[in-house]
């Protein structure tokens, strides 16, 4: 059974929902697809967390208390891999799939059963993923970098799984790019040029391509892991000719903009809440797009920063730091725009705006300890410290996940139609904001102090800090159950949500009731 | 592009998806439990049965997809919009395509410039070849590993010549069938199908004879080290691609003497026609820095 | 020496990198109160609940072109007095001591160039303290049996690389971290001033084990430590004789079975596990197996070479004869394995022979 769009106002029973688990499992639509990513991804969260937790646990005090240091690694390495790949991607996926028809006033994602495929190839690789950690000699415990020949030559026997459950990831990440893509080009409504796009569209859409651009270089890095583990090849082995540090090159070449890859649509989402609850249009709306532009374009000529001390000539080496110091003038610009936005605004302090300048302040003070690795002389002391485990958690957590969270509280009643409980979500934003700090500030001392990442174990200077650290951790993670409870509660009822809950919010989404019909624009708008 | 959203195409439910998501998990999990196995010596077929499962499930999901497709296709659900849509679709497909290659064919460049180079006591490495691989020389093709492995090097004449002329003819002969195709030659079009399949299976046979002049007599195998790692990885994935690129091929040919395709609704021998060019120019850059340089 | 920040460490490389890390702290700390400032005041005085009314403005090309300038100049700024000190870094010509280092799972082996002077140096820390069943020492996992001694005031160059993964060698009083290649050789280098005991540990995840690998380097007057270098040479060439002597001597089971149980303990057991099981899947068990039951000739082979493409190192350099008898000795009549075998240093050097 088929329909055609624009015949459909005369078939009325396709505005419900099918019912029953073949709705999902067989769906089509956009939101349903939506829907699961974004569940999916906070189910991703939560096991990521919890291993997180693990690590937390062990490093509470000096000596081995719980995990053996074999373990230790696998929980490190899984708990990387299912935050990066598991959660923040999926649940911007989600958020593609459920905003970004809506708000080009498109009817579905222009290819919606591939839409539905690019989903449900994510638990079967998750479940491969974490199946490998009860293998004989347990799962992946090389890093989520998963650097050569540790991950060859000396990894466990479970590595295949680790390879191909990352090919299948691969697959649905590109399959989602694509269809994100083509959605943007193809499908907008009438007058919607591109320089009237909304932020969050037009991230997404750079976004897209990096994904297009780097997952399959990933698929090829994990190839030559998987040969040279397996059939003999010496791709990372200089006895045949190769060299580890390649290994490196291609990685990087992928985890650079794979980092961008998981703050672009961040940028988007902030971009959309903040004018929002300022009741003021977004300031400088082209620059941000230019400035979104060239950080994607400069993400592709400033892999090696993640390599300043494998010994590459000085010559290579310069030239990755200046490259890297410049990304930080496009994203100046987009926080002084953000800043300028609410500059003699009209301010009001709901949770989605609380979490967006949450995300401002700690997502620049992340920016700042990542350009001050940037620096090359000096990351040779910062490298594989717990100084770079703090950059990264400040522009991941306080800024991927903070975006994220913005965005469900932002969206959320025009998801479920009715509004999530403003008091709980206060509790959850306030709880979650000093837990956040008081679990990844310290570690930017430990790591100078001179604590190496990736340890079970320590020296005895770093005990007071990372007792602080592991207390924040705990208080950050229950934190989370807040969330959970607040969303659960929002989707089973509440106060019901007019078509826009927000007085200052903008955009095509708000022009449809709340929660949003299963097909939203079977008639394109007008946009003028 | 205003009034062509009015007749957007939502396909209902379909339960392909899912098949395809389940014959994908199988072939993952399959595959790394053949390898694994294969490592150990411990093959007791359960992983290489799960793997062939899966790429059975794949091939049920594809038919019963395409079919699906064809069916809306043909029945004039489309919209101009929706070829739109999928022409983008594959061309983003085939760019990730080729930063696939891209990968390898990086690895290939910092091989030859960089490290063996470095092994051979290059830029800031003159430690490295002294102290760790005293008496290696670089050059290339790496005919000695710096850890003594031996094998020949795959010159260019010969096969690998003829190869890249029958690629090149076939990239041409499957333009003139698409040309056919649009003129609504339909003979023009089956008769420039079949000369491109069969110079694509001569292709893959004349590689598949390469490969068994490399082992046998060269030398030159999977693990002689970099310049055998990254010849038949290179020439192997295009090889793959060929493969695939036929068998479409060869579906598109079935279907045009079924009768499908009109001289403006044709999306999917276009998408074929567009993957067999992309490997005809795989191939090109193949030869140039696999086999001339 | 504070417990927050980076150290300024020992060399004037160290300290021309702490300066550069303080400066650019200072400049981010100075542009985060400038934005969190405009922030917070917009937060404070535009707000809705105080009847704000919003402005219109959403543009404006000269403020954004001042605020794209702006920073790029500061990045400049940066930039030059980085360019400086990494070329002083990386600049390890005219060296007077060069010590070849040498990373492995999970211990370093330091050999100097031009001297006959090279040894392990192991993690010293007790499995006890490990395991919290003994109290944790001052210099809890930082404390290794043999530290590298190198002569202040003298330029000093390393050479690293490794035998099996990458690791990274790290000394931060001498702002030196350079990784360590298995096939290549990296270059490093430091001047040191202050004679004293730095400490340091491998930066790259390197295995179960990468958290217990401690760097230690002393750092001793020339003359002392011209002093100490000679010694050095001196029992080393004792150590090869006396090794010739004992070729003809044998040891009693007893004598074997003690010695073998402690090389075991250090070197063996990280990964076959002390109680000779390994891990399944990663390090394969001793206990029972076919080598170590039947195949004496293999065992000696496996010790003394290692196995090519795994885990298992070539033991024959790192060991005596007389340790790698005892080893393999224990290895076969431990934990019921009781195959009655005496392997003696004679075997074992037989066996290096042919
Ligand atoms: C969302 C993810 C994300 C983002 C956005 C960033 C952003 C940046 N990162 Fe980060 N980074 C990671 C994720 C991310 N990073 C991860 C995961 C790792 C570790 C991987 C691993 O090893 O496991 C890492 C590691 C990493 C390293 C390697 C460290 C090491 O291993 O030794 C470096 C080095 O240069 C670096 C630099 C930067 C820089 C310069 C930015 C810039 O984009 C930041 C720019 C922003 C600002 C500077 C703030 C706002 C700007 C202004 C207010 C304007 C004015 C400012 C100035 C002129 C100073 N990052
Ligand atoms: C988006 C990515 C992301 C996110 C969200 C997080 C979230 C967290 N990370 Fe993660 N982290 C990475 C990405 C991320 N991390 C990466 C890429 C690495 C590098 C890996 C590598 O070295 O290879 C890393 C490494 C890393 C380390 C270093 C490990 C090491 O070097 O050995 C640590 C240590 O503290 C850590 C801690 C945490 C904590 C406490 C959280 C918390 O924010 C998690 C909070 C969430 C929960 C806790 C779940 C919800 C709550 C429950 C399920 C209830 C149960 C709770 C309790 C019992 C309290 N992370
Ligand atoms: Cu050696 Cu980490
Ligand atoms: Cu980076």
């Amino acid at each position: 059974m088929s329909t055609v769009a624009g015949e459909m106002d005369h078939h009325d029973h396709h505005h419900h929902a099918p019912s029953g688990i073949t709705r999902w499992l067989f769906t089509t639509n956009h939101k349903d697809i939506g829907s699961m990513y974004l569940w999916f991804s906070f189910i991703m969260f939560l096991v990521g967390g919890s291993m997180a937790m693990v690590i937390r646990a062990e490093l509470f005090q000096p000596g081995l208390q719980l995990v053996d240091p074999h373990f230790f690694n696998q929980m490190t390495t899984v708990h990387g891999l299912i935050m990066v790949f598991g959660a923040v991607m999926p649940a911007f996926t989600g958020l593609a799939n459920w905003m970004v028809p809506m708000m080009i006033g498109a009817p579905d994602m222009a290819l919606p059963r591939m839409n539905n495929w690019s989903f449900w190839i994510l638990p079967f690789a998750f479940a491969i993923l974490l199946a490998s950690l009860f293998m004989e000699g347990g799962g992946p415990a090389f890093g989520w970098t998963f650097y050569a020949p540790l991950s060859t030559t000396y990894s466990s026997d479970s590595t295949a799984l680790f390879v191909f459950s990352v090919h299948i990831m691969g697959i649905s990440s590109i399959m989602g790019a694509i269809n994100v893509i083509v959605t943007i080009m193809n499908m907008r409504a009438p007058g919607m040029t591109y320089m009237k796009m909304p932020l969050f569209v037009w991230t997404w859409f750079i976004t897209a391509f990096l994904l297009i651009a780097v997952m399959p270089v990933l698929a090829g890095a994990v190839t030559m892991v998987l040969t040279d583990k397996y059939f003999g090849t010496s791709f990372f082995d200089a006895a045949g000719g190769g060299d580890p540090v390649l290994f490196q090159h291609i990685f990087w070449f992928f985890g650079h903009p794979e980092v961008y890859i998981m703050i672009l649509p961040s940028f988007g989402i902030i971009s959309a809440i903040i004018p929002a609850f300022s009741r003021k249009k977004l300031f400088g709306y082209s620059s941000m797009v230019y400035a979104t532009a060239a950080i994607a374009g400069l993400s592709f000529i400033v892999w090696a920063h993640h390599m300043f001390t494998t010994g590459m000539p000085v010559a290579a080496e310069i030239f990755f730091m200046y490259a890297t110091m410049l990304i930080s003038v496009p994203t100046g610009v987009k926080v002084f725009n953000w800043v300028a936005t609410m500059w003699r605004g009209s301010i009001s302090f709901e949770t989605p705006m609380l979490f967006a300048l949450a995300f401002v302040i700690l997502f620049t003070i992340g920016g700042f300890s990542g350009l001050m690795l940037a620096i090359t002389p000096v990351d040779f002391q910062y490298h594989d410290t717990y100084f770079v485990v703090a950059h990264f958690h400040y522009v991941l957590v306080s800024g991927a996940i903070f975006s994220i969270m913005a965005a469900a509280y932002y969206w959320l009643p025009k998801w479920t139609g009715y509004m999530y409980d403003e008091t709980l979500a206060k509790w959850h934003f306030w709880c979650s904001l000093i837990s956040v700090n008081v679990l990844f500030f310290p570690m930017h001392f430990a790591g100078l102090a001179g604590m190496p990442r990736r340890i079970p174990d320590y020296s005895l200077q770093f005990a007071d800090i990372n007792q602080i650290v592991s207390i924040g951790g705990f208080a950050f993670g229950l934190s989370q159950l807040i969330f959970l409870w607040v969303v659960i509660k929002c989707v089973r009822g509440g106060e019901k949500a007019p078509a826009k809950p927000w007085e200052g919010a903008e955009g095509l989404e708000w022009t449809v009731p709340s929660p949003a019909p299963y097909h939203t624009f079977e008639t394109p708008p007008e946009v003028k | 592009m205003a009034q062509q959203h009015e007749k957007y195409y939502v396909p209902a439910s379909s339960p392909w998806p899912i098949v395809g998501a389940i014959g994908l998990g199988l072939i993952a999990f399959g595959a790394g439990h053949t390898v694994i196995d294969m490592k150990n010596e411990a093959a007791d077929g359960w992983g290489s049965n799960v793997l062939f499962g899966g790429i059975a499930v794949m091939i049920v999901m594809l038919f019963g997809w395409f079919r699906d497709q064809i069916n809306e296709s043909m029945s004039g659900l489309y919209s101009n919009q929706l070829g739109h849509s999928y022409r983008q679709g594959m061309s983003w497909f085939i760019f990730s395509e080729i930063m696939f290659f891209a990968a390898f064919f990086g690895a290939l460049f910092y091989a030859r410039v960089i490290a063996v180079e470095w092994l051979g006591g290059a830029s800031n490495n003159a430690m490295t070849n002294e102290v760790l691989w005293p008496g290696f020389e670089a050059h290339w093709p790496l005919t000695q590993t710096p850890g003594g492995t031996e094998s020949g090097a795959m010159g260019w004449m010969g096969l690998p010549l003829y190869n890249t002329i029958i690629l090149i003819v076939s990239s041409v002969t499957c333009h003139f069938a698409h040309v056919g195709l649009e003129k609504n030659n339909r003979k023009q079009l089956t008769v420039w199908l079949g000369i491109t399949i069969i110079l694509g299976c001569i292709f893959l046979y004349l590689q598949g004879a390469e490969y068994v002049h490399a082992y046998e007599e060269l030398g030159l195998t999977l693990d002689s080290g970099i310049y055998g790692n990254t010849f038949y990885m290179l020439t192997g994935f295009h090889g793959m691609h060929v493969t695939l690129g036929t068998l479409m091929l060869i579906i598109m040919f079935l279907r045009v003497i079924k009768g499908h395709f009109t001289p403006d609704n044709h999306f999917a021998f276009q998408a074929t026609s567009w993957y067999w060019h992309f490997v005809d120019v795989v191939w090109v850059c193949l030869f140039i820095f696999v086999y001339v340089l | 020496q504070s417990q927050l920040n980076l150290t300024q460490g020992v060399t004037e490389i160290s300290q021309r990198v702490y300066d550069l890390h303080m400066t650019i702290f200072y400049i981010c700390c100075v542009i985060g109160v400038i934005v969190f400032g405009a922030m917070f005041v917009s937060m404070i005085l535009h707000r809705k609940s105080k009847g704000h009314k919003p402005a219109t403005f959403h543009e404006n090309v000269k403020v954004e072109i001042l605020w794209t300038v702006i920073p790029f100049l500061i990045l400049v700024g940066m930039a030059i007095p980085a360019t400086k000190t990494l070329f002083a870094m990386e600049d390890a010509s005219e060296a007077e001591v060069t010590v070849l280092v040498t990373g492995s799972q999970w211990k370093w082996h330091y050999k100097y160039f031009d001297r006959d002077v090279e040894f392990f140096s192991l993690l010293a820390t007790r499995q006890d303290q490990i395991n919290n069943r003994l109290d944790k020492g001052e210099n809890y996992l930082l404390e290794v049996d043999r530290p590298l001694v190198i002569p202040t005031d003298t330029k000093v160059r390393f050479l690293v690389t490794s035998d099996d993964v990458i690791h990274s060698w790290w000394v931060p009083d001498f702002a030196v971290k350079k990784d360590a290649n298995p096939g290549f050789i990296n270059e490093a280098w430091t001047k040191v001033d202050k004679p004293g005991i730095y400490r340091g540990q491998c930066a790259e995840l390197c295995g179960k084990d990468h958290g217990f690998m401690p760097v230690v380097v002393i750092a001793k007057e020339p003359a002392e430590y011209e002093a100490w270098i000679s010694e050095q040479e001196a029992i080393a060439k004792a150590e090869k004789e006396e090794e010739q002597r004992l070729l003809s001597m044998s040891m009693s089971k007893e004598e074997l079975m003690e010695l073998g149980e402690r090389i075991y303990l250090g070197s063996c057991a990280a990964c076959h596990q002390a109680n000779g099981e390994g891990i399944p899947g990663v390090f394969p068990s001793l206990k029972g197996t076919e080598m170590v039951m039947n195949d004496k000739a293999g065992h000696i082979d496996i010790v003394v070479n290692g196995k090519a493409g795994t885990a298992m190192q070539a033991f024959g350099n790192q060991l005596s004869l007389r340790e790698l008898a005892a080893v393999i000795t224990y290895e076969r009549n431990a934990w019921g394995n009781d195959t009655g075998d005496l392997i003696q240093a004679a075997d074992v050097n037989d066996y290096l022979n042919n």
